[in-house]
């Protein structure tokens, strides 16, 4: 336990976080994780963090040893992609029952679980994550994985991130660690080039990666890694051959990046797919590190021309969106999707930003949200769910964007919502991505059901044609109110 | 008579549970006004919240003590005394069902004993609002045991013991946890054509069922009314659906003396005109004219559909109750079990489970036992099994994430199974094969009585 206190007093220092650096060396230490308020709390704890940063390798057996809740509640929900292998969906735990607990046979459960598993499975390693219960009973797990990996021949790698020392972040974090650790480094590979990359903090969510890796194949650059997203093991053990990195998701696996460039000398960009310009832009800063340690600098023409050439296809898809979505009012409530230059191009073509969460925003972030929003939107920290639903019932807003955690807050307010976080079945990287981010919420908004729920009960509200029934006097009166109640539009009651 | 075999893998493959605490969860979720509380850290909540809302399409309450690395060390019922009162302060519940998990449990605290004297302490704060604990940790049952566990918690801590003045008009039914919205919906309908009135607990037809509320609610909307556990001994009858509903049953009869029924499933015709018999006995009034037609369509569909039923090979993974309920069904249908997967060992409905064998076990070992099968039957998490072996999936129980308004289908009494039949039927005329005459030809694959079998030496 001492050692992890050390990894998570690390993790907290990161000197590669925004936000860290803005604080003062006595804030640094308490770490970034508030206290949780038993009874209003919300969010994974750190093993569901380390889970969902290290679950997308996709031919790596992951093994929860712990009873059932950790895994048995929590297996197959997240939406990465694999373009291959389809272990990292099959879900191992050694499902610990009282007589294990009480006997202390964890230990000895878990050795042979990663027998059983290397037996019909042979993958080239497992990741093993010990919970709540495992830390608390003692079990030695980095002992345990030691000695499988000598004995049955193949990497066994210890994620020491039990759900009670922190949030989800701390267990991003700490899951960057077991790969520094134990993975990263630890193959030579025999074919290191000039054009070679990593990507880190991509998860491949609706396989979204790959709007944007056709564009790095063009230019002839090769994803040495992408981290997670569609990783094979071998290709995160060569990982440290790259020549630069990118780091997209930054709050997970900052520590991650810095370490490698402090170990190996791969210099990193913080970027995001998100957007236009932030696209072109990933691309041109990749290019740029790449010759800047030693790529042939003509590729920088290329990446320019390749950028002028998408980006004109993509506003020119984006424009044909503008005279529906012109006016429209979104409220951004996330964490996730949400570059500025998502905003950007939202703005771009004429929709209105009425408000955002501020909540995983830097101080610099929080300015710029200032110069756009106008002065009757607002941000906040966090809004309580009672609060939105308000919001949203009054239609101060067209459509929420937000993560699975508000969904019902904006469907029980008959508004509009799309998913733009993990649980999202849409791919929105890329320049494609933002023209289908875009398509996503042109139907969201326009979608035809809006007006039938928003409708009143008949009961609740005699509609207009009812009430005229009595004064019918003559037969085409009589004609045209029969035909209005079997008319098919709602157009005829309502006001849509 | 039906082996079980225990488990003796190290390594669960696709577990077949989800965990206890849930379980107890989803019985209080069919409480009006209630809050489920997980005693544990977040991510216990957090995983199990996910899950709900993936298989209900609702916000679902449900909240933690947040147990920190402080509280795993020193005790978490400071913990479990802030959450109660920052819930209660906030959310203003009729009910907070506390669940415990493997956390505190492992830890050994003693939970009882901290929500009494959290209620002593905090009497006026808590006043109008019940605190019932469910002893769950994860490393223990299932669903099943959880949602038993609760409902048990529910009556001991709520139900005014004592024999009282009995209604004669008034049955309590405890539904087993694998009962849909639609089936509690169906059986209300069904006990009150008869004239009586039921008691449900719980009932999740009042808080689970999707709808739109005008306002935004944090408790749940609906359910059993903490009134209604209170005056369940006035009650004439109580109706037990499952073998897990016999302790919370035999629990309400010590206390208040309401003699209980329990009837293992509801599904199928002898179990459905059983059920209708003790209606008519309990109110003196003969079966209406609905359930009579109802009893005729099924009738009707046993004749319609047995065609596609005859030697089919089923194999199901479910918790106890629910295996016996489908394989019961599936057996009066003219098919056979290939493969019977439960979770838990300990519930004496696995003896009746007709079958050759029942492995306790998860979806590695339905996949491994059921691969010859002609259909799966379980959860959503079949799907990988299913689409590796390239059969059909019918998804039942809990979780269902993949498709949509499963808790409005009905699975139980005439209907419900006319229902059931009518969907397996589908789904083999789904998944039927055109004859080639490759698959015809007799003398390929020729199966060939022992007796007849050349050596394999003289095969050329």
């Amino acid at each position: 336990m001492s050692l992890l206190r050390a990894k998570i007093q690390d993790a907290f220092n990161e000197p590669g976080c925004e936000k860290n650096r803005g604080k003062d060396a006595k804030a640094r230490k308490e770490g970034c994780s508030k206290p949780l308020t038993p009874g209003a709390a919300a969010g994974g704890c750190a093993f569901d963090g380390a889970k969902i940063v290290l679950q997308p390798i996709t031919d790596v057996a992951h093994l929860i040893h712990a009873p059932l809740a950790c895994e048995g509640n929590s297996w197959d929900n997240r939406g990465a992609a694999s373009s291959g292998p389809t272990l990292w969906r099959t879900s191992f735990t050694t499902d610990l029952t009282e007589l294990d607990v009480v006997m202390g046979q964890g230990e000895r459960k878990l050795f042979k679980a990663i027998r059983e598993i290397k037996e019909a499975y042979g993958p080239p390693a497992i990741f093993v994550y010990p919970t709540c219960v495992t830390a608390l009973i003692g079990d030695d797990i980095e002992a345990v994985c030691k000695r499988a990996a000598e004995k049955f021949g193949l990497a066994v790698v210890p994620v020491n991130a039990p759900g009670f020392v922190g949030s989800k972040n701390l267990g991003n974090k700490l899951a960057g660690e077991a790969l520094l650790e134990h993975v990263i480094g630890t193959v030579e590979p025999d074919d290191a080039g000039p054009y070679d990359i990593n990507i880190l903090g991509e998860f491949n969510l609706s396989g979204e990666f790959w709007l944007v890796k056709p564009l790095l194949d063009r230019l002839g650059i090769r994803v040495r890694a992408c981290i997670p997203g569609d990783a094979r093991y071998f290709d995160i053990a060569c990982a440290h051959r790259a020549r630069a990195a990118m780091i997209v998701c930054s709050t997970a696996l900052i520590n991650l990046a810095r370490k490698m460039e402090q170990r190996w000398g791969i210099p990193f960009f913080e970027g995001s797919f998100y957007g236009i310009t932030d696209t072109s832009e990933a691309l041109r800063q990749i290019s740029q590190l790449l010759v800047k340690k030693g790529a042939d600098p003509e590729i920088l023409g290329r990446t320019e021309a390749l950028i002028a050439e998408e980006e004109a296809i993509a506003w020119k898809k984006l424009a044909a969106y503008r005279p529906r979505l012109e006016g429209k009012r979104v409220l951004l409530n996330t964490g996730g999707v949400k570059s500025w230059s998502v905003v950007h191009a939202l703005m771009e073509i004429g929709i209105e930003i009425v408000g955002t969460s501020i909540k995983k925003s830097t101080v610099e972030d929080k300015e710029r949200i200032k110069q756009i929003l106008k002065d009757d939107n607002y941000m906040f920290e966090q809004m309580a769910a009672r609060e939105l639903y308000a919001m949203l019932s009054e239609h101060k807003a067209d459509i929420l964007l937000s993560g699975g955690r508000t969904q019902f807050v904006a469907l029980k307010a008959k508004t509009p919502w799309l998913d733009i976080n993990q649980e999202r079945q849409h791919p929105y990287a890329g320049y494609d991505g933002m023209v289908e981010l875009v398509r996503q919420i042109d139907l969201a908004i326009h979608n035809p059901i809006w007006c039938q729920v928003r409708e009143p009960a008949p009961w609740d509200c005699q509609p207009a044609v009812r009430e005229e029934l009595p004064r019918v006097k003559n037969e085409t009166a009589t004609l045209h109110v029969v035909q209005e109640f079997a008319g098919t539009t709602a157009g005829d009651f309502g006001e849509c | 008579m039906v082996r079980i075999l225990p488990q003796t893998k190290a390594a669960a493959v696709n577990p077949l549970k989800s965990s206890q605490p849930l379980g107890a969860a989803l019985a209080f979720l069919g409480v009006d006004g209630a809050m489920p509380l997980f005693h544990g850290s977040q991510g216990c909540t957090s995983f199990a919240l996910v899950l709900f809302v993936r298989h209900f399409k609702e916000a679902i309450p449900l909240q933690t003590t947040a147990m920190d690395e402080v509280a795993t060390i020193l005790g978490g019922a400071d913990h479990l005394e802030e959450a109660i009162l920052n819930l209660k302060a906030r959310t203003k519940p009729t009910l907070i069902g506390v669940c415990t998990t493997a956390l505190v449990e492992t830890r050994g605290e003693d939970c009882a004993g901290d929500i009494a004297n959290i209620r002593l302490k905090r009497r006026e704060e808590l006043a109008g609002t019940e605190v019932v604990l469910a002893n769950t940790p994860d490393f223990d049952g299932a669903i099943e045991e959880g949602w038993a566990k609760a409902v048990t918690a529910m009556i001991e801590r709520i139900t005014r013991p004592g024999e009282q003045a009995r209604q004669s008009k008034k049955i309590v039914i405890l539904p087993g946890w694998n009962l849909t919205v639609a089936d509690i919906e169906h059986l209300r309908e069904m006990v009150e054509s008869f004239g009586l009135k039921p008691v449900i607990l719980p009932d999740v037809s009042g808080s689970l069922d999707g709808t739109v509320p005008d306002r935004w609610v944090t408790t749940t909307y609906g359910g059993t009314s903490v009134e209604d556990i209170r005056e369940l001994g006035m009650a004439v009858q109580c109706v037990a659906i499952g073998e897990h509903m016999r302790r919370p049953a035999e629990l309400l009869q010590r206390l208040t003396g309401v003699p209980y029924v329990l009837f293992r499933s509801l599904t199928g015709l002898k179990d459905a005109d059983r059920f209708v018999s003790l209606l008519s006995a309990v109110s003196g009034a003969a079966a209406p004219a609905g359930v009579r037609r109802r009893r005729a369509q099924l009738q009707d569909a046993l004749l319609d559909a047995h065609f596609h039923f005859g030697g089919k090979k089923i194999a199901i993974a479910a918790e106890p109750d629910q295996l016996y309920q489908l394989a019961s069904f599936f057996i009066d249908m003219g098919s056979e079990i290939a493969a019977a997967v439960t979770t838990a060992a300990m519930s004496k409905i696995l003896e009746e489970v007709p079958a050759q064998s029942v492995q306790i076990g998860d979806l590695g070992d339905l996949e491994a036992l059921g691969a010859g099968a002609d259909l799966f039957v379980t959860h959503s998490h079949g799907r990988q099994a299913t689409q590796r072996l390239g059969i059909p999936l019918m998804r039942v129980g809990f979780p269902i994430f993949d498709r949509l308004g499963s808790q409005h289908k009905l699975t139980i009494l005439y209907q419900g199974t006319r229902d059931l039949i009518f969907e397996v039927a589908n789904i083999f005329e789904a998944n039927r094969h055109a004859s080639t005459p490759e698959a015809l030809d007799p003398l390929r694959k020729r199966e060939m009585p022992d007796e007849l079998r050349p050596s394999p030496l003289a095969r050329h």
